[in-house]
């Protein structure tokens, strides 16, 4: 066993999520598979291998930036309208508790 | 346990001196950019809150980041400048933590592979004492990464305050670059030098405003103490909220005196994050444990290596400006300033600049600087006024050292003659020529003078030449008075010694 009931429920209030019982032993069964997978990659010897952090490697300096030039934003109403909850200038949120 | 300020004090004040600090410092500076680190917003300080907002800095589903040239040249321009090793291929990583300034629930930042490490500076710290001595010390720098900034969290003041916390997130997604310190600073005057130091450097290279109070320069410091003479680090502290130059020093030496007086009491140091409260003129623990949580960081899969091939950094470094280290060593040897006059005058990019136009013109360079350091700074920081936007340009303030050069004014009408051009623009022939201030040193001029105020004064040339000697400096007294100050003093002394011979 990888993963035990307290690293699902370290994880889980990490991610601020709260897991009725069953699904708390669901999830550690299948992160436990997933680390259990995991491991047999590791059998493979990559010790003359590069890390990959990224599928696309650039082959050279300045691939993928962007000019430094001010584009269009979203005008406000818009971005505050898919919050839940906004009045015309501010996107608000329940009192933020300090924990 | 917390001790209070006056428990702090007291044991700190007897035992402080047994103990040694060591304190690091992680500076995050933002980027002098027009638009964000990954998307084309604004960067403007003050506009509207959520004006400068688009789906990339919203963390909105389906949106991806692209990140901005400028930060890569700026950075790498900031890492050239502080020593640094450039890291050909630098990754990205997502810091994963939840807080409503944050959309994404992750902040894009740089982990095990960030753009520059192994750096140093050099520091000059006050010795103390009498004098402005200074020794020089040498402050590794750990690291240089990148990383996009959080929103802005308002919890008080707004007609829903009471329930709900307010977001703006036009500085959500403004480019940062954290400058990490190794644990070689061991006292606050040192951290103090440090932060003034890279600020300077910053300012220099034009990377960043650097400016505390709108958040683009902001502090935070490792703290611990251990005894005198041991190696080993004691159980540290981060402090934060150190954004002002005029509370660093204080913050530090609060912590250091608190973890002194803990020690010394029988408690224990926690490795904890703690608040400095201006207001309260202390650290405070943080409640929220947000920070002390494990991140989680991974590689970012949205974005690709940050690739500053050889070619690039050389370019950098190359359009690299003048720094201030080398700007000092070339006052000191070029115009033969002294070590302390060529620190005040490379403070800044524009004094310096300020000097070396005025010395271009002037007829003596030491002459120009302290002149620059007595005159104009006072002048400047009495008005409250930059350099930048003196009353007296450089070439108008080389005249009037011209003028006193060659006699035409005393040093003291000079100095009264500067503080004319100062309060109105005019250049100093300007103001000779309208006020007749014109010294006068004319041999002949000057012996008519001094032969009137002897006449007129029989008695008292009886009494000298009896042997009151003290008399000399009535009559010198007596001739400026009758010329209001524009006799040529030297003249005058030479005149009348001469006369009564
Ligand atoms: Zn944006």
């Amino acid at each position: 066993m990888k993963i035990t009931r307290k690293d699902v429920e370290h994880v889980a209030a990490l991610a601020h999520l709260e897991l009725r019982e069953e699904e708390r032993e669901h999830m550690r069964q299948q992160l436990d598979d997933i680390l259990t997978y995991v491991d047999k990659l590791n059998q493979v010897d990559t010790s003359q291998v590069e890390p990959m952090a990224q599928v696309l490697a650039p082959s050279r300096a300045d691939a993928a930036l962007r000019d430094d030039a001010v584009g269009p934003c979203l005008p406000r109403q818009q971005a505050l309208a898919a919050a839940p909850d906004a009045d015309e200038t501010f996107m608000k949120v329940p009192k933020v508790i300090e924990r | 346990m917390e001790l209070t300020r006056e428990e702090i004090a007291a044991v700190a004040e007897r035992k402080r001196a047994a103990y040694e600090a060591v304190i690091g410092l992680e500076v995050h500076v933002q980027l002098k950019t027009a638009s964000k680190i990954f998307c084309g917003c604004s960067t403007r300080f003050g506009d509207p809150p959520n004006s400068n907002v688009c789906p990339v800095c919203l963390g909105l589903p389906g949106s991806l980041p692209v990140l901005n040239r400028q930060v890569a040249e700026l950075a790498t321009r900031t890492a050239l400048a502080i020593n640094c090793q450039v890291r050909e291929q630098s990754i990205f990583a997502r810091k994963n933590y939840f807080y409503p300034d944050l959309p994404k629930g992750y902040q894009i930042s740089q982990y095990d592979r960030p753009l520059a490490e192994h750096g140093r500076l050099e520091i000059h710290v006050p010795t103390g004492g009498a004098g402005k001595k200074t020794r020089k010390k040498r402050i590794d720098i750990t690291r240089l990464h990148l990383e996009e900034d959080a929103g802005k969290s308002l919890h008080e003041g707004l007609p829903e305050s009471e329930a709900k916390t307010y977001l703006d997130f036009n500085r959500c997604g403004v480019p940062l670059m954290e400058i990490v310190s190794e644990p070689d600073l061991r006292t606050p005057e040192e951290a103090y030098a440090y932060l003034t130091t890279l600020k300077q450097v910053l300012e220099y290279i034009e990377v960043s405003d650097c400016d505390m109070e709108k958040g683009s320069l902001r502090c935070d410091a490792n703290v611990s103490v251990r005894p005198v003479g041991t190696e080993k680090f004691g159980v540290k502290t981060e402090v934060k909220n150190l954004n002002s130059f005029r509370y660093l020093a204080k913050a530090l030496e609060y912590e250091i005196d608190r973890q002194v007086a803990l020690l010394e009491s029988g408690g224990r140091i926690e490795q904890e994050t703690r608040l400095w409260n201006t207001q309260a003129g202390r650290t405070e623990p943080m409640r929220s444990k947000e920070h002390a949580h494990d991140y989680r960081y991974f590689p970012e899969p949205d974005l690709l290596p940050l690739v500053m091939d050889a070619a690039w950094v050389e370019d950098i470094r190359r359009a690299m400006p003048e720094l201030p280290a080398a700007k000092e060593a070339r006052f000191v040897e070029h115009y033969g300033l002294s070590d302390y006059d060529a620190e005040v005058l490379t403070a800044n990019r524009a004094l310096a600049d300020y000097f070396e136009a005025t010395a271009a013109k002037a007829p003596n360079a030491k002459t120009a600087a302290n002149w620059i350091q007595t005159e104009l700074l006072g002048a400047l920081k009495e008005a409250g006024q930059e350099i930048s936007r003196s009353p007296v340009p450089p070439q108008a303030l080389a005249e009037l050292l011209q003028l006193v050069e060659d006699g035409t004014l005393s040093g003291k009408m000079g100095k009264t003659v500067f503080e004319k051009m100062f309060a109105s623009g005019k250049s100093a022939r300007a103001i000779v020529a309208a006020e007749k201030m014109e010294q006068i040193t004319d041999a002949g001029e000057i012996e008519k003078l001094c032969g009137e105020v002897l006449a007129k004064n029989a008695d008292k040339v009886e009494q000298y030449k009896k042997g009151k000697q003290a008399l000399f400096g009535f009559f010198v007294g007596q001739v400026m008075k009758a010329t209001r100050g524009q006799a040529n003093p030297r003249r005058v002394n030479d005149t009348l010694k001469k006369l009564l011979g």
